[in-house]
């Protein structure tokens, strides 16, 4: 690294500052590192969240190009960008072109803030969950631009929905988050992570029964918040085309598409960093690790990080094909009338919870866990059953 | 408050069945036949039983009637019966010309021997309409037709004369009253 800046800078930047040269090149490559994370991410999600939604309706997806259809995004992407960008004559033209790059930035300085690994983070920032939030909400100044700019009634009312749905879901979410900010008494991901333990009892979402709670209402409200499936109403193809996209055509209409793939990370990224230990691993795989080589427990800590974001990934896309989309009254009233206040009773339920008991509970840690994993268990019995019921074979093969 | 908690309840376990079904149908086969590369078994197999798809004649138990030729309302179907002092009477072509066939199968009803008759296969697209034109008698080919066994064909004339009288009653019996 020093040796990198100091090339740089004896050969190509000499008047420059060292410490300059050192930040550019500290800037580019983990802007380079991001950039090629979330881009083929953000692609090959698209590729799965096709092919599980087909296999869920009993269909096969995309498997035409490359091995297994895996190449389909690059033909998508390629396709996009080859197309005519089409500005409407009525639009208001800086804003509409201005939209798609607002709404991808939110998504992506999301990412600068998210704990890979207890060393791989561009910025612990000591804020970092406010930051995550808010630049997340970003989006929807990005959203309601281009229902507006793009001057038609589709993507006008889009983007109206789009306003009232994110900031009100705002709310749930913030307070759903603050029981874990309570209990570990940082606003850090990194901190937030290191207060939890590799094991399930350790984790937030077990530590009381208000905790497990507020899980859901996270993971509701940031499914609200991402405009997913069942909350979709801002896109919601049957009412208004497209809702705020529906004037936009190639590479600005793949940024939106982009931005809702890479949102879909980040949520999975944020509950496993407040409710399931992020990237926490047991102690003797990472002794076990780090005698191998310095390097390899960052490794299986993002790799564990990896496997619990996509949990929540998977669970997103398949709730998307569970359950149909709300009404825009249902879904203000299931934000104001449920999340909100039991929200409320969250946080007041685990402030007491630590005043009460101020190292919590093992008992209750270890009943909760228990309890999610019986869920777990019927889970699987009732799928067993569901396929025992329509007399059809398991065939859990992927490739087609 | 009770319809509040029940609402939650209602939603909590229906959203879990759902998960629940939408899981068991992920983990089946999917449905679809993924029709030219890949396919379960041989595609004339995947073809219901009578399906009609392509023509064919049995030149070996061709009786040469021409039922066929004339009960095809387009002319699809065209025999050329000749005499030879050597064999006889003899069929020597027996063309159908695939490309203007409308799969009607009014050919296949009237056939005494079931000589012509559907197969379950499809897929055969030519370049040319020429290409479309089956010629079950090659070039310059000479085939004698079937002549059923003189036994059976007794038995066989006494079963039709009697079945063929109440065929035709009835139906003289539908016209006259319509």
């Amino acid at each position: 690294m020093e040796n990198l800046v100091t090339y740089i800078h004896d050969n190509y930047l000499y008047g420059a500052p060292v410490w300059l040269v050192g930040a550019i090149v500290q800037f580019v490559i983990a802007l380079l590192l991001l950039m090629l994370f979330v881009a083929p991410f953000a692609g090959i999600l698209s590729f799965l969240e096709r092919r599980i939604a087909a296999r869920i309706q009993d269909r096969i997806g995309p498997n035409r190009v490359g091995p297994q259809g895996l190449l389909q995004f690059l033909a998508d992407g390629i396709k996009s960008l080859l197309k005519e960008d089409l500005i409407p004559r009525d639009a208001d033209k800086p804003l509409f072109i201005l939209a798609p790059y607002l709404v991808f930035l939110g998504m992506f300085t999301t990412f600068v803030a998210l704990p890979f690994a207890s060393k791989l983070v561009v910025a612990d920032l000591n804020v970092g969950i406010l930051y995550v939030f808010a630049t997340s909400s970003l989006t929807v100044v990005g959203l309601v631009m281009a229902g507006w700019g793009s001057g038609s009634k589709w993507s006008m009312l889009g983007g109206m929905r789009s306003a009232a749905q994110v900031i009100s879901y705002e709310i749930p979410a913030g307070l759903a988050a603050l029981t874990v900010i309570l209990l570990a008494g940082s606003l850090s991901m990194q901190t937030i992570i290191a207060n939890q333990g590799a094991h399930p009892w350790q984790w937030y979402i077990f530590d009381n029964p208000f905790c497990t709670i507020s899980f859901f209402i996270l993971l509701i409200s940031l499914t609200a918040e991402g405009n997913r499936a069942p909350f979709d109403l801002p896109e919601a193809e049957s009412e208004l085309v497209s809702g705020y996209n529906t004037e936009y055509s190639g590479m600005r209409f793949v940024f939106f598409f982009f931005a809702e793939w890479a949102n879909l990370y980040v949520l999975g990224a944020i509950m496993t960093t407040l409710f399931l230990g992020g990237w926490q691993i047991p102690e003797s795989l990472y002794k076990a690790s780090a005698g191998m080589a310095s390097w390899l427990p960052q490794i299986v800590q993002l790799v564990f990080f990896q496997v619990k974001t996509m949990v929540f990934v998977f669970l997103v896309i398949q709730l998307r094909w569970t359950v149909p989309r709300v009404r825009i009254d249902q879904l203000m009233a299931l934000c104001w009338k449920y999340l909100v206040p039991i929200a409320f009773f969250c946080v007041i339920g685990t402030a007491a919870w630590m005043i009460i008991l101020p190292d919590g509970s093992e008992t209750v840690r270890y009943l909760l866990t228990a309890l999610a994993g019986l869920t777990i268990v019927y889970y699987f019995y009732r799928v067993v059953y569901q396929l025992r019921v329509t007399r059809s074979e398991l065939d859990f093969n992927p490739l087609v | 408050m009770s319809g509040y908690l029940q609402n939650i309840k209602e939603a909590a376990t229906s959203i879990f069945e759902g998960f629940a079904i939408t899981l068991s149908h992920m983990v089946r086969r999917p449905v679809t036949i993924q029709y030219p590369d890949k396919t379960p078994r041989p595609v004339s197999d995947l073809m219901p039983e009578r399906s009609r798809s392509w023509l064919r004649v049995e030149m070996d138990t061709c009786t040469a009637c021409l039922m066929c030729e004339t009960s095809c309302p387009i002319d699809v179907i065209k025999i050329t019966v000749a005499k030879d002092p050597d064999i006889g009477r003899h069929m020597s072509g027996f063309d159908i010309d695939m490309a203007k066939c409308m799969y009607c199968g009014l050919c296949t009803e009237p056939c005494p021997t079931g000589a012509i008759h559907f197969i379950p296969e499809f897929e055969r697209a030519a370049y040319s309409l020429e290409e479309m034109v089956e010629h079950f008698i090659p070039e310059g080919g000479k085939v004698v037709p079937f002549k059923p066994p003189k036994k059976e064909k007794a038995a066989k004339g006494g079963d039709d004369a009697s079945e063929e009288a109440p065929e035709e009653g009835p139906e003289e019996s539908t016209e006259a009253s319509a």
